[in-house]
């Protein structure tokens, strides 16, 4: 893995990127701009489903207009974000909150695809009755508390306590970020 | 007002108690900064949704009236956070922000867009039925807020 990372940052597109004075901050803010257009219009989204915002429209009928934005939004975001992580590859795969950000994405995929698995088989029911099982309230709950912190944790990238260029740092703290040091380093900080 | 008296009241804000806060604080601004970025989610789908409604993009089956009444709640608390959590986030770097293109930028298109959708936009929607202009509103207003937003990303660059 660390390979890989070492090869992409050595690609001449991660070195232009890098380098170039603009390009980044107009990727980042775009990036911010495609959160807001996702993060937005799924918060609709959910609130339909727990029973807030657009009442007059069915569960389905929300979901076919809405959607498609949050998709879009969602592509946007992962383009805009890939490059971001394409710029800066071995910081990023070193980062404790970039790797916390993955792990809550793989959470807030689960929790879509479970919700959209369920939905396909009883949604149609869902309409009829206008009422959506409590679990499945529970499910579009935990989407905006999970992309929320999903939004918390990219922002602390930019931040770097943990890096591995910062040591000492804890046993912990090291695994967690895959970074190798003199083993020294923790004596010293026992012995603190 | 004299630049320099402007000047003055910068570095009081800066000094003050709320300034100082989040400052002498390692993890206070990223944190805030977090919770500006959610607010700016929530703000972003109230205008996305009824913006594009005004435009007619999306939820053409529904009146641009209902629409608007149905995301305002959610423009008012989502600006509600940027306001709250963009008070100690300038007050913590005030200074640098007297200084930022971008800053000036951000705060204008930011008092411009909120005049706009509650002095222009919302009452005209609210009380009249669908036509042309409300594309033009629509255009306008979303406009407003991508440059609010993307100026107020670069107040970090700068």
């Amino acid at each position: 893995m660390l390979n890989f990372v070492d090869w992409l940052a050595s690609t001449s597109g991660s070195i232009a990127l890098r380098e170039s004075l603009y390009m980044y901050p107009w990727i980042e803010s775009a990036h911010v701009l495609f959160i807001a257009i996702f993060f937005g219009t799924l918060l609709f989204v959910d609130l339909r489903l727990t029973g807030y915002g657009f009442k007059n429209l069915s569960i389905s009928q929300m979901n076919s207009k809405i959607l498609p934005l949050t998709i879009i939004g969602f592509i946007l975001m992962i383009t805009t974000g890939l490059l971001l992580f394409y710029a800066l590859p071995i910081r990023n795969y070193h980062n404790l909150f970039f790797r916390i950000k993955l792990f809550l994405m793989l959470l807030a995929g689960l929790n879509a695809w479970h919700f959209h698995r369920t939905m396909n088989r009883q949604g149609k029911a869902w309409d009829k009755n206008s009422f959506i099982p409590f679990w499945m309230k529970a499910s579009a709950t935990i989407s905006l508390v999970l992309w929320g912190l999903v939004i918390i944790s990219g922002r602390m990238i930019a931040y770097n306590w943990f890096d591995c260029d910062k040591q000492p740092q804890s046993e912990l703290v090291n695994f967690l970020i895959s970074c190798t040091v003199d083993p020294e380093i923790y004596e010293y900080l026992n012995g603190i | 007002m004299e630049s320099n008296q402007l000047l003055q009241i910068i570095y009081f804000l800066e000094d003050s108690y709320i300034g100082e806060y989040v400052r002498s604080s390692l993890w206070l601004f990223p944190v805030i900064q977090s919770f500006h970025l959610i607010g700016l989610g929530i703000l972003g789908g109230a205008v996305v949704i009824g913006d594009f409604r005004l435009l007619g993009i999306l939820m053409k089956t529904e009146t641009t009236s209902y629409v608007i009444k149905v995301t305002k709640p959610w423009f008012n608390f989502g600006l509600s956070i940027l306001i709250l959590t963009g008070i100690p986030l300038f007050l913590s770097e005030a200074v640098k922000c007297y200084y930022s293109r971008a800053f000036w930028i951000k705060i204008s298109c930011l008092l411009i867009g909120t005049i706009f959708v509650y002095f222009i936009r919302n009452p005209i929607v609210l009380s009249r039925e669908e036509n042309f202009l409300m594309k033009i509103l629509g255009v306008l207003s979303f406009s407003i807020w991508v440059v609010t937003a993307a100026s107020g990303r670069w107040i970090g660059f700068s």
